[in-house]
């Protein structure tokens, strides 16, 4: 009875988007006051009966209904209940359930949090996400229905994939989604300015908060995935670039020149067309990633073609979007005007060069991941591209965004002089070329590409130091203001704009260590054997059997020494999980603040020994927290206290006298 | 200088910068392209020599070997029309089987043996790597024309 419920619910929230986009849409642009008041309330119907209807699914997963198809391909009685918890929106169906629940939830956000909008700029905006949901809904009934029964039930489940038994799975799918949909926030807001012609600064202001917390749980949503590739395949890499990684990781970059672009329109009215543009590529590009994950494509070209029916309805919503709004934008575009003129030497340059930089490199990443997909679609022979190519391409395009990142933010508006800037960031760029060259040495080695990457983690650091200072000081000039208050009056945007260029000084420095000093011996150990990777020793002390709720094994006890004395003690398991018959790899990793000690077994030989991999990862978690620190960097910038203000402006009276 | 002016040499710069990028980005595309052969294929000579390209199809029976460390291992890939003899020194995926799909990436060595880098198993119970099913696809198709 629960599924049926709730694929009712989600029929019901089908018919309520329909209802919203109409109502919205025609009550917006003809004016009717009281059919744009349908889409506040219908938001939230929509939020209320999407998330009932996920209920029923985690209820019929945590209670092991196997006459559910869903259920019976993806669960099993003996997996644990948090697994059975992920395993919900682990499959196909499930997560494009997730991804209608997000969509709904945005839209809920949207209606809540936005009062300071006009109504009919509201109703559009809703308008155009209910479009996008009625595309959603309509593919997971007609294709992709997650409630189907299955005659007659199944005994048991044939498990969740063990590759996806992990904690980090199961948050990994719901931040990359938030991040995901939460570009068709910026996105409704771009064709909403588009048909009202409303694209002015205070549009910018709007669409900033709502593109900077996507940006956030998409940084975030990837980091996950990479920490997960990393420790969870078993061979210590944290990016491959799979084309499932390209896929999230080009709205990223895309997303990312975006919310520079909005910060443009909003202090200085220019780069409007190309703040719209941006956020329907930005969109575009998630919908794409969708396309691309979810249709098979990956998999084969030719499993694509025999069973169309998903692929061709994702494709074809694919091209309906693209192609209404870019026709949108090319008959509307032209009358939004240019804003504030700007010279050669300005921040607005900076950025443009950033925004231009980030989109060659989401577009090389496009070239790279769609490319063999066209040759193989056409018949024109298989090839592979891989990671020399990123590599090659990535390295020389970000280096000079990176260098900009140091400039942009110090410069002025509108004009700022280069002799102003030089005297400014001298003693940055002196002191980072001088520790950058030197700093090698003390690690294990001087090498180019060592030196390189610590130059820009400091001259990124020592820039954001030296901005930081100048702000203080005009501060402090200005009304002889002490340093502390200084701090404290310095607005939350600021400090997010310097904790995202932190994380990504974090983030590169644990690239360039990891790239550059990482060592790796694959050996081969019987019982009280030892192998020495650096400064550790490691001794397989014992082997013994493993039995888990749904896997049998081994655990190899791994003692650590250093100078002769134990210092610990590492566990790493090969597991075979019994319902699927699949081997796995359970790394043991010792983390550590500037490094990490990988363990993984790899085969059993004959003779009773195993192979052994173990890996020293220097400075490896600066990835992950370079990525938080990005992260975090987002949330900061949208607590500022400027967009609160906003809403509370123009909230009701009697809501204000409440709140002050 | 006018506005206009800097302006104007405000998109050059901009367009020039993109325009680099572009053939850069095409220059290190085309050099990264890696190939992909059946064995019928490499056996015939059709690949290019000293240059990094991917095989696949099935792991034969039996061909499984390993060296003396432990380490290094020996299989051959077919096809089942061809059979090319594979060396791989490291740990094989955890899906690696005797008669299961595998895909590998590296180059053919003097004596014809090709030295693999990187070797890739299917990732889950459902599918066979992509590659794989390919080179068995053609060796199919090549046989019912022969007959």
């Amino acid at each position: 009875m629960v599924p049926e419920i709730g694929h009712f619910a989600v029929i019901l929230a089908l018919c309520v988007a329909m209802a919203q986009a109409f109502f919205s849409l025609v009550g917006a642009t003809r004016g009717y006051v009281n059919w744009m008041a349908v889409s506040r309330p219908s938001a939230y119907i929509l939020f209320f009966l999407t998330s009932f209807g996920f209920c029923c699914l985690v209820i019929s997963f945590l209670t092991n209904d196997f006459s559910v198809l869903n259920v019976a391909s993806n669960s099993n009685s003996q997996l644990p209940w948090p697994y059975r918890l992920a395993a919900s929106w682990g499959s196909h169906e499930g997560s494009l359930l997730l991804w209608v629940l997000m969509l709904s939830g945005w839209m809920a956000a949207v209606a809540r949090f936005s009062k300071g909008l006009p109504n009919d700029m509201l109703s559009l905006i809703l308008g155009v996400m209910a479009l996008v949901a009625i595309g959603f809904y309509s593919f997971l009934l007609l294709t992709s229905n997650p409630f189907d029964r299955l005659l007659p039930p199944a005994m048991d489940g044939r498990d969740l994939n063990p590759l996806l038994q992990d904690p980090g799975m199961v948050i990994h799918p719901p931040m990359l989604y938030m991040g995901y949909v939460g570009f068709s926030v910026v996105f409704a807001f771009a064709i909403a300015a588009l048909i009202s012609g409303r694209l002015d600064t205070t549009w910018a202001r709007w669409s900033r908060p709502w593109t900077t917390i996507a940006w956030a749980f998409l940084t975030i949503g990837i980091a996950l995935g990479s920490w997960w590739a990393y420790y969870e395949l078993g061979w210590g890499g944290w990016w491959f670039w799979d084309p499932v990684e390209n896929a999230s990781f080009m709205p990223w970059l895309c997303g990312t020149a975006l919310m520079h672009s909005l910060l443009v329109t909003e202090k200085r009215g220019s780069f409007k067309v190309w703040t719209v543009l941006l956020a329907i590529i930005t969109f575009s590009l998630s919908l794409l990633g969708t396309f691309l994950v979810r249709s098979g494509v990956l998999t084969s070209v030719h499993a694509f073609a025999t069973d169309p029916e998903r692929g061709v309805f994702i494709l074809g919503f694919l091209v309906f979007v693209v192609g209404a709004s870019l026709i949108l934008f090319a008959w509307r575009a032209p009358k939004v005007g240019l804003g504030g003129r700007f010279d050669l030497v300005s921040r607005e340059s900076a950025l443009l060069a950033n925004n231009v930089l980030l989109v060659v490199a989401a577009a090389s990443v496009l070239l790279g991941t769609l490319y063999p997909l066209f040759l193989d679609a056409l018949g024109l022979g298989k090839i592979s591209v891989g990671p020399p190519y990123f590599d090659a391409v990535f390295i020389p395009i970000m280096a000079p965004a990176m260098f900009l990142m140091g400039i942009g933010p110090i410069s002025r508006w509108k004009k700022s002089s280069v002799p102003d800037l030089a005297a400014k960031l001298k003693w940055a760029f002196v002191i980072s070329i001088i520790s950058a060259s030197i700093l090698p040495f003390t690690m294990g080695g001087w090498s180019l590409f060592v030196s390189f990457g610590l130059l820009l983690a400091l001259w990124i650091t020592l820039a954001g130091l030296v901005n930081l200072w100048t702000r203080l000081e005009q501060m402090s000039k200005g009304d002889g203001r002490t340093l502390w208050t200084s701090l404290l009056s310095l607005p939350n945007s600021y400090y997010g704009m310097l904790c995202a260029h932190l994380g990504v000084a974090v983030f590169v420095v644990g690239v360039t260590l990891v790239g550059g000093y990482e060592v790796e011996k694959d050996v081969k150990m019987s019982l009280g054997n030892t192998v020495t990777i650096g400064d550790y020793t490691i001794r397989l002390d014992a082997l013994e059997e493993l039995e888990g709720p749904n896997y049998t094994g081994v655990e190899g006890t791994m003692t650590i020494l250093v100078d002769g004395e134990e210092v610990d003690q590492m566990f790493p398991q090969k597991r075979l999980y019994t319902v699927q018959q699949m081997a796995m790899t359970e790394a043991a990793i010792d983390t550590g603040f500037t490094r990490d000690l990988y363990i993984s077994l790899g085969e059993p030989l004959s003779d009773g020994s195993w192979v052994v991999r173990v890996y020293l990862k220097p400075f490896v978690d600066w990835i992950w927290g370079g990525a938080f620190l990005m992260a975090l960097g987002g949330v900061l910038a949208v607590s500022d206290r400027r967009y609160r203000k906003a809403s509370e402006v123009s909230s009701s009276p009697e809501e204000v006298t409440t709140s002050t | 200088m006018k506005p206009r002016h800097k302006r104007l040499i405000l998109v050059v710069v901009a367009l020039a910068l993109l325009g680099l990028g572009a053939t850069f980005v095409l220059k290190a595309f085309r050099s990264n392209l890696v190939f992909f052969y059946t064995p019928t294929e490499v056996f015939a000579g059709q690949v290019p020599q000293g240059q990094a390209f991917r095989i696949g199809g099935m792991v034969l029976e039996d061909s499984l070997q390993r060296n003396e460390d432990g380490v290094t291992v020996r299989f051959a890939v077919t096809d089942t029309i061809e059979d090319v003899p594979v060396q791989f020194t490291g740990i094989l995926p955890d899906l690696f089987q005797e008669g299961k799909g595998v895909v590998a990436q590296g180059r053919i060595n003097m004596e014809g043996m090709f030295v693999a880098d990187q070797v890739l198993a299917k990732h889950d119970e459902n599918y066979m790597p992509p590659e794989a099913a390919e080179a068995l696809e053609r060796a199919m198709k090549i046989k019912m024309e022969t007959e």
